[in-house]
């Protein structure tokens, strides 16, 4: 009981302006299927839609909660998607570089369950213990956060710099250039953009695409 | 790119199993494919359907790895054996791995014997190909293709079977 109150003495004023883009993003997401049908989610540039949802070891975990970070490597991905696995260790890379830069791995499955039971959050669990994730694994149990961002596959990022105010969308897209081999990567999209960011820099890749596993949205 | 050699060779190989295995079974026929799976660059496969005239593409993409995919080919090889006879040629695009041709693909296509063409895209870099498939493509499969004379309609979703067929007839309704 100290704890939540503490906490939301020290975020409020732009705890309270995130939720409130995170509501206006989430009232226009309503229950479409097909890609076309989505809404189209965040540029960059945009403010990052604020959540807060249920991390592995049963924390609630938010943007909120990286006030202290200079920006989140904000990744959708999944237990079952073969892409994702391709991805896992490189992602579990990224976190143990780049954490320690204040620009930590934030891990989040939008995965229906009962489309895809391998990625219910007790798999989730199993998952992260096994894999010893570094970093948390959320749950977006209604999908909600996944819309609001205009995630679309998994493994989709979403790199994060944080400003006094918010934080600000600044690349979407791939970590590399090379799913399958990685040791054959041409281009670190990811780290390239954290290193202009560090830099003071405007990012110049500031989306690429990839090959994944579609979300699986609720039927 | 580099890859190109190594499939050359595995496909001799592969082709040369099949014609053997074919002919054993005393079902040689002209049209049975000798190749199983093709590796094409998604250049080779614009160009196909670039060239193509008034032939109605159906391409899909999609991979072994990915299930909701692989729960849909079979829609795909009912709608080219019902639609063949209407200039309807329907191509599976793998976007698997390249190196795995021989490992996975052939065999899971061998396997599932279905009538539409195979290609293996024999492209390394997503993020330099997904575009020129689509520009509103995410790069999330299944994702299918409907092409004819320069005429064009992607849908990155997965289907039914009669979702699928009331797709092609509407996108062949467009049809001058």
């Amino acid at each position: 009981m100290r704890s939540p109150s503490r906490l939301r003495g020290s975020i409020a004023p732009s705890s309270m302006r995130m939720m409130l883009a995170f509501l206006a993003a989430s009232v226009i997401s309503m229950v479409p299927v097909t890609a076309a049908d989505l809404p189209d989610g965040v540029k960059p540039g945009d403010i990052a839609p604020n959540f807060i949802l249920n991390n592995v070891d049963g924390k609630r975990v938010g943007l909120a909660s990286y006030l202290d970070a200079k920006g989140v490597i904000l990744v959708f991905t999944c237990n079952h998607c073969p892409y994702s696995v391709k991805y896992e260790d490189r992602i579990i890379a990224l976190h143990k570089a780049f954490g320690p830069k204040g620009f930590p791995v934030l891990a989040i499955n939008p995965n229906d369950t009962v489309v895809s039971p391998e990625d219910s959050f007790a798999k989730m669990q199993e998952r992260a213990q096994e894999k010893s994730f570094p970093f948390p694994y959320l749950f977006d149990a209604d999908q909600n956060v996944a819309k609001a961002y205009g995630a679309r596959r998994t493994p989709h990022v979403f790199l994060l710099k944080r400003t006094p105010k918010h934080f600000i969308v600044e690349y979407i897209g791939a970590i590399d250039d090379n799913p399958n081999d990685a040791n054959a990567v041409d281009e670190k999209f990811v780290e390239k953009a954290i290193a202009e960011l560090v830099d003071g820099k405007p990012v110049t890749t500031q989306t690429t695409k990839a090959i994944g596993c579609t979300i699986k949205w609720k039927k | 790119m580099r890859f190109v050699p190594r499939i050359n060779s595995a496909l001799l190989i592969m082709g040369c199993l099949v014609v053997h295995t074919i002919s054993l079974a005393g079902q040689v026929s002209a049209s049975a494919s000798t190749v199983l799976v093709t590796p094409q660059t998604l250049d080779e496969v614009m160009g196909r359907l670039a060239a193509g005239g008034d032939t109605t593409y159906v391409v899909n993409f999609w991979a072994t790895w990915c299930k909701p995919c692989v729960a849909e080919l079979p829609h795909f090889d009912k709608l080219y054996r019902e639609q063949r006879d209407s200039g309807v040629v329907v191509l599976l695009v793998s976007v698997d791995d390249p190196k795995e041709l021989t490992k996975k693909v052939a065999p899971f296509v061998r396997r599932k014997a279905y009538l539409p063409q195979v290609v293996l895209l024999n492209e390394s870099k997503p993020h330099e190909w997904i575009d020129r498939v689509d520009p509103t493509w995410s790069g999330a499969i299944p994702a299918t293709l409907f092409f004819r004379n320069g005429r064009r309609l992607f849908r990155e979703t997965e289907f039914t079977f009669e979702e699928l067929r009331h797709e092609l007839k509407e996108f062949m309704k467009g049809s001058p």
